[in-house]
């Protein structure tokens, strides 16, 4: 075990965890942020997506020394009032059908579109492959990106 | 009697110093393990690099290395080479695009496990400008784009040489998980990388 103090959502915190321990476990255990999901724990999903200094990243794949001084976000720390423009968008196109996958895809979406505020359909479909969706909505993904561009 | 005696001396100086390059060459041709340095005023040897480089090929070719060298822009996994899940693109720095980037799940140092992504700093495919494609490459073909600077990422034979020691290049040992390592050890590999270049570098016939 060791001491870390991550920051997360703007908040530091110090945890006692094993070194090797993925991030993504010592969000929902030690924090208790259980929007960010367990998927596969091989990066094979997306469900588990967050962003590390802005870039999205799959926290079941890094462990927590390699967060250092990085700030983390999540799925509770996108916005204070569930107002980003992805999440609009999410609940103006009713995206999710089981949700499960939904943190993944908007941690995602989001990081794209700040990065690229007016992607292509091709960018979207790029960006986004990593991000899988069992229910298969990502038609409703796709347009609810779209439709988050124009507000970015 | 004089000139004849020269001419016996001579005769047998040449015949030694035959037996000793004939020597020399045997022993510098490679097998495997048994690779011998030689020293400076004997390298440039080409058969011995030659031979040398059979294995540096076999190592190069291999997925540990290959994935990482595509013929295309997507990275290849696995010990049976498939194209890369999730279809990363390689990217203008070879780093990958937007929200799939190689670090997007290659952390600097990987989570333990069977089928986790391995871990690297420098995690990346050469740059689109410079692909230093291995994939489908003959061994001859491979050897001149390596000691060409315009398709090695302009690197010198100093440099090529010390590539040996790049840490992605050492992790193609270290993969973690049930990954095949490359058919040399990486002991193996830096001596017959050396014996390649420091004879001269030479490429196969095909």
């Amino acid at each position: 075990m060791a001491l870390y103090t991550i920051n997360v959502n703007g908040t530091s915190h110090q945890v006692d965890v094993d070194p090797d321990t993925p991030i993504l476990w010592v969000l929902r255990d030690n924090l208790r942020l259980l929007g960010t999901k367990y998927g596969c724990g091989i990066a094979h999903c997306g469900v588990c997506t967050i962003h590390l200094d802005g870039d999205a990243i799959r926290s079941c794949a890094y462990p927590i020394s390699e967060i250092k001084s990085k700030k983390i976000v999540t799925i509770e720390g996108l916005s204070e009032t569930g107002d980003h423009p992805v999440q609009k968008a999410w609940l103006e196109h009713d995206v999710p059908q089981c949700g499960y996958c939904q943190a993944g895809q908007i941690m995602t979406a989001s990081s794209l579109l700040a990065q690229n505020p007016n992607p292509s359909d091709d960018e979207i479909r790029r960006a986004m492959n990593g991000n899988l969706c069992r229910c298969a909505s990502y038609t409703r993904i796709n347009r609810a990106i779209r439709t988050a561009s124009k507000d970015m | 009697m004089y000139l004849t005696r020269f001419r016996q001396i001579g005769i047998a100086a040449l015949a030694s110093a035959l037996i000793i390059v004939f020597a020399i060459a045997c022993k510098a041709k490679n097998t495997v393990n048994g690779y011998v340095s030689l020293p400076e005023a004997q390298k440039k040897d080409s058969l011995a690099s030659i031979a040398a480089f059979k294995d540096v090929y076999a190592v190069l070719m291999h997925p540990r290395c290959m994935n990482c060298h595509p013929s295309g822009d997507i990275p290849l996994q696995g010990d049976d080479s498939q194209i890369h899940t999730m279809l990363p693109q390689r990217g203008p720095d070879g780093k990958g695009i937007a929200t799939m980037k190689c670090a997007t799940c290659h952390a600097d140092k990987g989570v333990p496990g069977e089928n986790t992504p391995p871990g690297n700093p420098s995690w990346h495919l050469p740059p689109a400008d410079m692909k230093m494609v291995f994939q489908g490459k003959s061994a001859r073909e491979l050897a001149l784009q390596l000691v060409n600077p315009d398709k090695n990422g302009h690197k010198d034979m100093q440099a090529l040489r010390e590539h040996a020691l790049d840490t992605l290049v050492k992790s193609g040992w270290n993969m973690g998980g049930n990954r095949e390592s490359p058919p040399l050890t990486y002991e193996e590999f830096k001596e017959v990388w050396y014996a390649w270049i420091d004879n001269g570098a030479y490429a196969p016939n095909k």
